[in-house]
């Protein structure tokens, strides 16, 4: 029997060997954050409880209130945010560089799967556990503030999703190009904290002075946190507390998004640190 | 230009002119050329750094090649990869699995990539770890394996999308005698129900016995290329041993033959082609000499591999 191997590779069967190849890489990732649970979720709860205790209650009762709601209020939206992105970043680089690292990145490299599902199969696991975090530390926020009742639930939901999957492919750009373990915290240290500490997660850029608050207006966190925040307690903050308007952020989010996505599929297609 | 018979679907793999050059400036192949047809039982060999490994990774988009076509099946590779690749399976080199993962997890994950449904995963899964004796280890952590049952679990996953090619290199590495035999069974069981088979091995016993033709790869390129036995005709002399029943304490007088004593009851016998076999024995037997046993010093395989490499070697350097 020697039909050509094309026969019965009709487009449907193509998108269908595919979901179910996106489905597998999904599975894998959401069980390896069960599995590693201590490493995945334990590590960013405490640290963002700490946050809370310090900037929340030690310093926060200090300050007072902030463009209307109590300080503590004002960085919940920050905290939740600042969690989304270093889960989506952090499961990505970490998972794909090890599977890169252990050679059984081959797996997938030799199976007849889309490229576009590899990356979408990634960036789905690290978004997973971006809403996962996100959810835990938006409840451990309820222990230190009265209420939390979010305005508007999709802005809210859909700012988060679109942050994790850009950072979800910013960690698998990092983890294409990393050659060892190394190089997988270079980007986070120097880059992400950074950009994330000076993004308005502890205070509105429209507080500082000239010219740090228009050098504020090019990091990209600062349009999600406020974007973030918008959704959460648009009702109750002052007009001066948004740093961005919200059209322009989600904007500015999902150009971001469509140019990444294009950047780490183009390099994919290359085989950039995958292929001799 | 691809040849019509690379366009052919009975030619389960199709290479022409194949090059590759690394970054670094090393030079992997140098135009290859090679035909498998569906249904063979095709041996890679070569030396260290000759260049089968790379080749392997050109046909299954690890390595990206310089130059040259390659079809399986009759698709284009570089046309249509997605269909190509459904239809392999490799069984590579080193362990290249999740090594925290379970054997079941490892068999499962793989038939998802290639499209299979869960249910029909697991039991193929199922089917395959069985086969390879390893459905008792399935919930073990893949690290806790032996080195062996790591070997097997590596074949089990790259059978679970059931390839009609299966390319294997070096799949019996430090795995033991029994184990290798246990191996080659089962790989001459799928052969015979029409897999087509690739082998790369450092073993030449394991190539004598399996495969029904073998390339000869060095420094890049093809110096070989033919069924066994033609190959195994080529072979122009080889070196039989004979235990003999008592010690000798006369000088043996074996016309024609290069001969020596390697100790006083085993005699090795260098025979060319024009020799026959027959007439040693009747020279011993004329002399009272009586043989116990007798095998060849060396796999003949092996002889004509180490003759093929060294020719070639000479030939580059001359040239």
């Amino acid at each position: 029997m020697a039909a050509n191997i094309v026969d019965n590779d009709s487009f449907q069967v193509r998108l269908q060997s595919n979901l179910i190849g996106l489905q597998t890489i999904v599975i894998k990732e959401v069980t390896r954050l069960i599995r590693i649970w201590p490493q995945t979720i334990v590590p960013p709860v405490i640290t963002t409880t700490l946050y809370f205790i310090i900037f929340g209650k030690v310093i926060g009762s200090r300050v007072g209130e902030m463009s209307g709601v109590t300080y503590m209020e004002f960085i919940v939206p920050g905290l939740v945010m600042m969690s989304v992105i270093n889960s989506s970043y952090q499961n990505v680089v970490s998972s794909f560089f090890s599977s890169k690292f252990q050679r059984n990145v081959e797996e997938i490299l030799i199976s007849p799967m889309h490229n576009a599902t590899i990356l979408l199969g990634y960036i789905l696991g690290g978004v997973a556990r971006a809403m996962t975090i996100g959810t835990i530390v938006l409840m451990v926020s309820l222990f230190f503030v009265n209420t939390l009742s979010i305005h508007n639930v999709s802005i809210t939901f859909l700012v988060a999703l679109l942050t994790a999957i850009l950072f979800a492919n910013a960690g698998f750009i990092n983890a294409m190009l990393a050659r060892k373990f190394d190089d997988i915290a270079i980007i986070p240290t120097f880059v992400l904290t950074p950009l994330t500490y000076l993004g308005g997660v502890f205070y509105s850029i429209t507080l500082l002075p000239q010219p740090w608050e228009t050098i504020s207006r090019f990091n990209p966190i600062v349009y999600m946190v406020s974007a973030f925040r918008a959704g959460i307690m648009k009702d109750r903050l002052d007009a001066s507390a948004f740093d961005t308007n919200l059209s322009f952020s989600f904007g500015m989010i999902s150009l971001f998004v469509i140019i990444l996505f294009s950047i780490t599929l183009w390099m994919l297609n290359r085989g950039v640190g995958l292929r001799a | 230009m691809i040849s019509d018979t690379m366009n052919s679907p009975t030619q389960a793999l199709a290479i022409k002119n194949l090059r590759k050059t690394y970054r670094d400036g090393t030079v992997a192949l140098r135009g290859i050329d090679l035909e498998v047809k569906e249904g063979e039982f095709f041996g890679l060999l070569g030396p260290n750094g000759a260049g089968k490994s790379t080749t392997i990774g050109i046909v299954t988009s690890l390595v990206k090649k310089s130059a040259g076509a390659i079809r399986c099946f009759g698709v284009d590779l570089d046309q249509d990869p997605a269909a190509v690749k459904r239809h392999i399976g490799l069984v590579p080199q080193e362990f290249n699995f999740n090594q925290f993962e379970t054997a079941e997890q490892i068999v499962m994950q793989q038939a998802g990539y290639y499209g299979i449904p869960r249910s029909l995963a697991r039991q193929r899964a199922e089917t395959y770890l069985r086969k390879m004796h390893l459905w008792e280890k399935r919930t073990t952590i893949a690290r806790m394996l032996s080195g062996g049952m790591k070997r097997r679990l590596m074949i089990a996953r790259a059978l679970v999308h059931e390839p009609r090619l299966l390319i294997l290199d070096e799949p019996t590495a430090g795995v033991d005698i029994d184990l290798r035999r246990a191996t080659w069974a089962f790989l001459e069981e799928i052969n015979a129900e029409g897999t087509t088979v690739i082998l790369t091995t450092h073993y030449l016993e394991e190539a004598e016995m399996l495969c029904r033709r073998i390339a000869i790869i060095d420094q890049g390129q093809i110096v070989e290329d033919t069924d066994k036995k033609t190959l195994l005709g080529k072979l122009n002399l080889e070196t039989f041993v004979f235990d003999l029943e008592s010690p000798l304490n006369e000088e043996l007088i074996l016309d024609g033959y290069v001969h020596r004593l390697t100790d006083k009851s085993t005699l090795e016998v260098d025979v060319t082609r024009e020799h026959s076999l027959n007439v040693v024995f009747e020279q011993l037997s004329q002399q009272g000499i009586n043989v116990m046993s007798m095998r060849n010093k060396a796999n003949r395989l092996e002889e004509l591999f180490v003759e093929l490499v060294e020719s070639n070697d000479i030939q580059s350097k001359s040239t």
